[in-house]
């Protein structure tokens, strides 16, 4: 197996707060690979964004505390110093984040925002940088790139103003692409442009990326591999077909239940995961998804660890009759879960 | 851009209208004012009082006394003192304002300076002791009236340490700038620094919480994640993102102080600016050259706002294209 980009080993966030200590991820470990696109799903507060900002020590309140560690490329992230890790950022693992309409300072033109970011990296004239800017906008699929690169991000839609923002993570090409929820603040069909036009992206620059989403929809696309996180943890890990045809994990298996299919039968119903989701001040000492699973039992009260064989992890105390555990739910369902 | 400049001229040639015609009627309309008797004194007679009347052309419709006195303020520029026979008005406010306009700007620079200076050094420093310290010094200055803190400093250099530390303190008043520059700002030094302070203050205090406040916007998440200078965050991001509301408040104040605001300084270091002018002819009830004050007042009021919008502009691309 080659030398994984990224590598997470129990990472672990937490922030002190008035009410006591909030754990927003607990012990997550993943790992990407070089080119490989790694798709994290979870309903929100499963810890997804917490995760990505504290690799690259985004998270600046001061209660926060961070442990574990990040190795990318040999060196911890998250024990390096500002200064070098100051040039990781946005040369190595670059970010988009989920709404366009605030990500970009108002006052600059977008072509300003590249600059900035190609500038901070590499020495190069403004002149230079601009002409850089336009190539990328060119290459992100903004019409009129010539003009558009004197535009201010207000004068500019949504989806444009995602892809001004791909532009720029993508100016100084980097090895790592965290995109948190890229397309959620957009329209479907833009959505789907901007998705598209990440996968191609990835190809031409050779960057892996990170994909945050809540729509499984955008996973079974996009993602080589899937983490499913829930609580803060992860609980199923492993590749898409893995994942989505043979999913081990009952929140997995809620997840894919709750995406409306096109084709097949039709259901009278849209299966719902019952219950909300964890508060972040009770972390259960066990299972973390115990209180809202359908199969839960006794051994759920230890806390079960992510395991499994051939790259396909899941953290669940139930028979390895995974398939057929499943199957019988759902011919009994709907199955009522206590309070 | 000139069509938007053209309009924001009209409305503020509109708004000198309305005031020229509100400060009017408050001195001339208002029932149970008699600027007559006011100049004819006390005990006059009724004759006398007729006689004042006629010569000041009060006895006139108050329409046409108001297109008289607007005439001799603009057109003409002849309008003359009723307290000083003979007085012309708009001498003695072209003679007050480069005093007041000394004052004000080299208070400005000042304050500007120091606000924005101790402004983002505070919020820089937030979290640590620096942060409570300076806004506490901000408070203090703030608090500190213009009119005591004045007395102190005159007090200090002019009488208690003159012959020390302070010898080079020039006696109070002023020395146009165009005679010797040295001893203009000499002369003015220390009413520069005692305006200053209570503004500083003010703009310290507004600058740290617009900064914190920007400081947590996700273009600043995004800009760090870019991997820049926590230096060039700071400055080149939020800094200029909150220099947006600053600049309404500068222009405010500063036509307000030129317009005459500066009154108290004025008076504390014996300044003939246009504050003082304004408060000796309130005194006397001296109409006409009220009329003057206020009317120069306004006009900076309004060009102060008319160039604050413009200024806007220029920094806020978002209110360009509104």
């Amino acid at each position: 197996m080659p030398e994984p980009l990224l590598e997470v080993r129990d990472l672990r966030v937490t922030f002190r707060t008035r009410r006591g200590t909030v754990t927003a991820v607990d012990g997550l470990s993943f790992s990407v690979l070089e080119g490989d696109t790694l798709g994290v799903v979870g309903e929100s507060g499963a810890g997804k964004s917490v995760t990505v900002l504290s690799l690259l020590r985004l998270i600046r309140d001061p209660n926060a505390r961070i442990t574990g560690t990040a190795l990318f490329g040999g060196e911890d992230l998250l024990s390096m110093p500002e200064s070098d890790l100051r040039a990781v950022r946005g040369r190595d693992i670059s970010m988009i984040f989920q709404n366009p309409m605030t990500a970009l300072t108002p006052v600059y033109p977008i072509g300003w925002h590249i600059a900035e970011q190609l500038r901070a990296h590499e020495p190069m004239s403004k002149a230079a940088a601009r002409a850089r800017a336009i190539a990328l906008l060119r290459e992100v699929g903004m019409p009129n790139p010539e003009v558009r690169v004197d535009s201010y991000p207000h004068q500019l839609s949504g989806g444009m103003r995602q892809r001004a923002c791909i532009a720029m993570a993508l100016a100084c090409n980097p090895r790592l692409l965290i995109a948190d929820e890229p397309s959620t603040a957009l329209d479907v069909t833009t959505q789907a442009q901007i998705l598209e036009l990440m996968l191609r992206l990835r190809n031409t620059h050779g960057s892996a990326i990170v994909l945050i989403t809540h729509d499984m929809g955008v996973i079974s696309e996009t993602a080589d591999r899937v983490l499913v996180m829930y609580g803060g943890r992860a609980v199923e890990h492993g590749s898409r077909a893995d994942v989505f045809r043979r999913p081990r994990h009952p929140y997995t298996w809620g997840l894919l239940d709750s995406v409306p299919r096109v084709t097949g039968g039709r259901v009278r119903r849209l299966a719902a995961i019952p219950g909300s989701p964890l508060s972040p001040f009770e972390v259960p000492t066990g299972c973390v998804f115990a209180a809202r699973c359908p199969h839960r039992h006794e051994a759920c009260a230890q806390r079960p660890e992510l395991r499994g064989v051939d790259g396909h992890l899941d953290a669940c105390w139930l028979p390895d009759n995974r398939a057929e555990i499943r199957q019988q739910a759902r011919s009994s369902q709907p199955a009522e879960v206590g309070p | 851009m000139l069509m938007f400049a053209l309009r924001r001229a009209a409305s503020a040639v509109l708004v000198l209208f309305a005031i020229s015609v509100l400060v009017f009627a408050i001195f001339f309309a208002t029932p149970g004012v008699d600027p007559a008797a006011r100049i004819a004194g006390r005990n006059a007679d009724q004759a006398t009082l007729a006689q004042v009347r006629h010569s000041f052309g009060l006895d006139r419709p108050l329409p046409v006394q108001y297109v008289l006195m607007m005439r001799h303020l603009f057109i003409d520029r002849d309008l003359e003192s009723f307290v000083n026979r003979g007085a012309k008005v708009i001498p003695q406010i072209t003679q007050a304002a480069p005093v007041t306009f000394s004052l004000v700007l080299g208070a400005a620079v000042i304050w500007l300076v120091l606000g924005v200076a101790m402004g983002t050094f505070a919020a820089h420093r937030r979290g640590t002791v620096v942060d409570p310290f300076v806004m506490l010094l901000g408070l203090v200055g703030v608090s500190l009236p213009v009119y005591w803190l004045g007395e102190v400093v005159n007090l200090v250099t002019q009488s208690r340490l003159h012959d020390g530390l302070f010898r080079w303190v020039p006696p109070l008043g002023y020395v146009p700038l165009t005679e010797d520059p040295v001893q203009w700002a000499l002369h003015l030094l220390f009413p520069w620094l005692t305006l200053a302070v209570l503004f500083a203050g003010i703009y310290a205090r507004l600058l740290r919480s617009e900064l914190i406040a920007n400081l947590n916007e996700d273009y600043v998440r995004t800009a760090r994640a870019k991997g820049i200078s926590e230096r060039r965050i700071l400055i080149r991001h939020a800094l200029r993102c909150s220099l947006i509301p600053m600049v309404s408040l500068f222009g405010l104040d500063f036509g307000a102080l030129v317009g005459g605001s500066a009154l108290l300084t004025e008076i504390v270091f014996g300044l003939p600016g246009v504050g003082r002018l304004t408060f000796v002819s309130l005194q006397n009830i001296d109409l006409p050259v009220i009329m003057g004050t206020v009317m120069y007042a306004a006009f900076f009021v309004v060009l102060a706002n008319a160039l604050v919008d413009i200024a806007y502009a220029r920094l806020d691309p978002r209110v360009r294209d509104a």
